[in-house]
């Protein structure tokens, strides 16, 4: 492997100076499992990396009735996965959880470590995005928090300044009258990258769709919402004309480009397949 | 910088300098000199190098050794009950055959301990999802999962 030096911090402020004091070529260590692979495939050059993983209450995950699900930034993958009321109140987050990786990498993984990489085929993103998650970040002189959606600027590129820290995220609460999916479609089933992600959170009063958010990932430099096709959502029925309109919208509103995974004319389709089959999935929550 | 990590390896306490950069996997092969784990494609992708830490199941490639730091690994050595005395995983992999070069099975024993004790006796699909993220590029998986049931059933069996 390429050579780095390992620093172990011990707490937030140690972390974020040691970011900040040891200069560029220097990253977070949590999980690893895509650092790791970065450093020894030669994608990123790294001089050292900081363990956060010994920083006391960062591993908490807490649920509450107005605030909603909150877990830290050292929380698996794996570990959510597991939670019972991840699958019951968060089936698209679940689904996006066990959909990552594998086994082995889902116990090292970690939600905000999938966040802060930004990659626009992460998993975890669409789902949380489509829940109006937000995202708390930790700097040397305040703590910040950002809605997901606006924490990304670009492929890789996220609104963290040199020295903050994502310390957790909190996805706000699940409701009787709220339906969830997400879709993930790629070439296998399993230790695959999204070729298209859609995450659908939609609620529903008296059969009428009062709020819908759909979320868009691999088919844009950052995970996408659709903005006009919730529009033509909101205040329907979601009667089976609707929904396909606002689907062949979303496929409009997406920017995929072409690579090794898909083409851009193949996402843009499969934006249309997935955006309409994942609100029909989220409606079976009604049925 | 080398640093000191103490760690339980197959219930036996065990010291060890180590650079800060070293794989766990690189550490158990080249200064431990357990190389039952294998090394496949050292990122993550092919499960080869799967041991459990703290009783689950990682890719030790993908972990670096420092992190071992006062916590339990165990590899492929381990699973044997005693000496001449086969897991009976080892034992029904074996006889059903389900190993042909080899590279893959230790990573495959230890993610199919992982599942059967979880899980005595797991689906057809339950045991392809656990042994999703472990790659075998000669048998076709049939013989493997083939053993595995077989080896849940008698650990089934054997119970009390």
């Amino acid at each position: 492997m390429r050579r780095f030096d390992y620093y172990r911090a011990e707490t937030l402020e140690h972390a974020s100076r040691l970011l900040t004091e040891l200069g560029d070529d220097t990253f977070l260590f949590n999980g690893g499992t895509d650092l790791l692979v970065e450093i020894r495939e030669r994608l990123r050059r790294v001089r050292n990396v900081v363990d956060i993983k010994q920083i006391p209450g960062l591993s908490d995950i807490t649920y509450d009735e107005t605030r909603g699900l909150t877990f830290g930034a050292l929380v698996t993958v794996g570990r959510l996965e597991n939670l019972s009321l991840v699958r019951q109140q968060y089936p698209n987050l679940r689904a996006a959880l066990a959909s990552l990786g594998s086994i082995q990498v889902r116990n090292r993984a970690t939600v905000v470590g999938n966040i802060c990489r930004a990659s626009p085929s992460a998993d975890t993103i669409p789902p949380l995005v489509a829940d109006g998650a937000f995202v708390h970040i930790y700097s040397r002189t305040d703590m910040r928090v950002v809605p997901i959606a606006e924490f990304f600027t670009g492929p890789g590129k996220t609104v963290l300044a040199k020295g903050e820290i994502v310390t957790g995220i909190t996805v706000p609460p699940a409701a009787d009258n709220i339906g969830k999916a997400y879709l993930k479609h790629g070439r296998r089933k399993a230790m695959e990258l999204s070729t298209v992600g859609v995450a659908v959170s939609l609620a529903m009063d008296e059969g009428v769709c009062s709020d819908v958010r759909i979320a868009l990932g691999a088919v844009g430099a950052t995970v996408l919402r659709a903005p006009q096709a919730e529009a033509m959502l909101r205040g329907s029925r979601l009667d089976a004309a609707t929904v396909r309109k606002a689907a062949d919208k979303a496929m409009e509103e997406c920017t995929p480009i072409s690579n090794v995974r898909a083409s851009a004319d193949y996402r843009r389709d499969m934006v249309g397949v997935l955006t309409g089959r994942a609100i029909r999935q989220a409606l079976e929550t009604f049925a | 910088m080398k640093r000191m990590v103490e760690f339980i390896v197959n219930g036996e306490a065990r010291e060890m300098a180590v650079d800060g950069c070293r794989s766990l996997l690189d550490a158990l092969r080249d200064d431990v000199g357990l190389t039952g784990t294998k090394k496949g494609c050292d990122v993550g992708d092919c499960g080869a190098c799967t041991v459990l830490v703290d009783g689950e199941p990682v890719n030790a490639c993908l972990m670096l050794a420092v992190e071992a730091e006062g916590r339990s690994v165990e590899t492929v050595e381990g699973l044997q009950p005693g000496v001449d005395r086969l897991h009976p995983l080892q034992d029904a992999f074996m006889r059903h055959g389900a190993s042909q070069c080899g590279f893959c099975t230790p990573g495959i024993l230890m993610m199919a301990k992982k599942l059967l004790d979880d899980n005595p006796s797991p689906t057809d699909e339950e045991i392809r999802f656990g042994l999703s993220g472990n790659i075998c590029r000669c048998t076709g998986y049939t013989k493997i999962f083939d053993a595995i049931k077989s080896a849940a059933r008698e650990m089934e069996a054997a119970r009390p």
